[in-house]
């Protein structure tokens, strides 16, 4: 039951690095980018790849950051440069990269025992080598998902990073401010999709496999964890446990949680929902019917049915 | 010198929808003038703001800036020398950020939106004592979203953001149209002072014929896209808004309307 539940936990940290993605896209930039399927499966693909080939496994994070990157200038490129509709742009990458993330592939790989992962990597057992391998991926998750986050906050606190929410609150007032509004949401898929292949590096790190169909489903559950968590946390800060904490300067800051820990518990939240009904004898390959059916829930329970859209 | 040469602006060209708005239409406006624009629906006040923001294509003639055409910059390349704020309270802002980062970033204008932090609460003094010169109340409101505030203190924060950074053309587009009469009365008072305090050139479109004929130095009124009337200097001084309002009427009755 406690190892159920770390991995759950685990697994909840880590697609949180693609609802991260999610998070800028569809809730900063209001452009919900259908690439996610694809981007999603080519980080795991490149890493799988480069796994097996006996590349550093620390390395496979910024390689990973980078061809997830270039997916992502590529739709913004379709979308701004040749006007092509932001849903039908994202599509056309999704379904370019299901082919090449096979020709990178090869087919469906497993990464074997032998092949050190982040988890297993020298400077991890120094630090973490009395722990269970499942302790370790816990702990690995939390640090990498943690840092993510920082550099996130961080960012979007920059210049850049306000107008990045700029361009998805009021794309008519950048341009007023002397900006390419097309130049920030290229720059804004970029990053958004690095993130999601992150998370698609870290999974196969973690599975040590890959299979092309991977990918499926995994803009909705971003969707969906962006959603719950988001929703929950505006809940909290209208509730009185905020309304008590915002009283004590000291505790203020907890009264309003960062959209990005908002999307981290509410990741972690949709892996246990699912991990919940898998438990209760729910076939496996019911799932992704029960990630459509529970993020219907959550889209009609929040009332945000996809058209109202959130900011951070 | 702002000029509008020879322009042609055709909607829906080829189809049975088909208008053409303007045709060898021209405009000079001087350095430093204040021109307030009058007319009717369609009579293209808007589409000329429009044309001069690049935000509409023409189908001929130029734009020009100091005899320089920039008919071939992006609308976000002219508004480097460029304001503007536009009729709904909405546009000029951004809601879901606070006054704070609104204000921030119409203050980096200009500058590289680099990874240098977004936000300099340096600055907030000076933004507060420029929003306490508004008399409504909002320098203390800094951290707000800009979205909970009422229309008019959204547009008055939306001029003050168009208007932060040196500029020399400041297009207004119907800007008091939607708020109630004490609140417009306010921004256009505001507006007033800008202009003059920054010594901007400035396009005007209102349909309150009692801005056009008390503020500004010079006044338009089109129709069907021409200039019906054009009165600038004493000439426009002793115009009254009788005389505006006779002729606004004169026009409305020719179209028979």
């Amino acid at each position: 039951m406690l190892d159920l539940l770390i991995s759950t936990l685990t697994q909840g940290l880590i697609y949180a690095l693609i609802s991260f993605g999610v998070y800028i896209t569809y809730s900063i930039l209001d452009f919900p980018d259908l690439g996610v399927d694809g981007t999603f499966p080519l980080g795991a693909a490149v890493t799988a790849v480069l796994l097996t080939q006996g590349v550093n496994a620390w390395l496979t994070l910024p390689i990973s950051l980078l061809v997830g990157a270039l997916a992502g200038l590529f739709t913004g490129l379709v979308h701004v440069k040749l006007g092509v509709r932001n849903l039908l742009a994202g599509i056309i990458t999704m379904t370019a990269l299901f082919s090449i993330n096979l020709q990178i592939a090869g087919s469906n790989l497993t990464v074997d025992r032998g092949t050190d992962t982040i988890f297993t990597s020298a400077p991890v057992m120094a630090l973490l080598g009395d722990m269970t391998l499942m302790g370790r991926k816990l702990a690995v998750s939390l640090v990498l998902v943690a840092l993510v986050k920082l550099v996130l906050d961080a960012y979007f606190r920059t210049r850049s990073g306000l107008l990045l929410r700029a361009v998805g609150d009021n794309a008519d007032l950048v341009t007023t401010l002397a900006k390419d509004r097309g130049t920030v949401k290229i720059a804004g898929l970029a990053l958004s999709n690095a993130l999601v292949a992150l998370g698609g590096c870290v999974v196969v790190h973690e599975q040590r496999s890959f299979s092309a169909t991977m990918g499926t489903g995994q803009l909705v559950y971003g969707l969906a964890a962006v959603i719950i968590g988001v929703s929950l946390t505006n809940f909290f800060a209208a509730g009185p446990l905020a309304r008590t904490l915002r009283k004590t300067r000291a505790l203020r800051w907890l009264a309003h949680p960062a959209g990005t820990t908002s999307v981290i518990l509410g990741s972690i939240l949709y892996k246990l929902c699912i991990q919940a009904a898998l438990s209760m004898g729910l076939p496996a390959n019911m799932m992704k019917l029960m990630t459509a059916a529970l993020f219907l829930l959550v889209l009609v329970v929040s009332g945000r049915k996809g058209e109202e859209i959130i900011h951070a | 010198m702002l000029e509008i040469r020879n322009i042609t602006k055709v909607y829906n060209p080829g189809s049975v929808t088909e208008r053409r708005l303007f045709e060898n239409f021209s405009l000079t406006v001087e350095e430093g003038q204040f021109v307030s624009i009058v007319g009717g629906n369609g009579s293209g006040k808007t589409s000329l703001l429009n044309i001069i923001c690049g935000s509409i294509p023409i189908e001929g003639g130029d734009v020009l800036v100091d005899g320089t055409s920039i008919s071939k910059l992006k609308d976000y390349q002219r508004y480097v020398s460029m304001g503007r704020v536009y009729q709904n309270p909405a546009a000029g802002t951004c809601p879901n950020l606070t006054m704070l980062e609104n204000l921030s970033l119409a203050d980096n204008k200009g500058k590289s939106f680099n990874l240098r932090r977004g936000v300099d609460r340096r600055r907030a003094e000076g933004y507060r004592a420029q929003l306490r010169s508004l008399g409504l109340g909002l320098e203390d409101h800094l951290d707000v979203k800009m979205g909970a505030l009422s229309g008019g203190q959204r547009q008055a924060v939306a001029l003050l953001m168009a208007t932060m950074t040196p500029l020399r053309f400041l297009i207004l587009d119907e800007h008091t149209a939607a708020l109630d009469p004490k609140t417009a009365d306010a921004v256009m008072t505001l507006t007033d002072r800008v202009v003059r305090e920054k010594k901007l050139t400035a396009l005007m479109v209102t349909h309150n014929l009692r801005y056009a004929a008390e503020y500004g130095d010079r006044v338009l009124m089109m129709n069907q896209g021409h200039v019906v009337l054009d009165r600038a200097g004493e000439e426009k001084k002793n115009t009254s808004i009788d005389s505006i309002l006779g002729m606004f009427n004169q026009i409305s009755i020719e179209c028979g309307s």
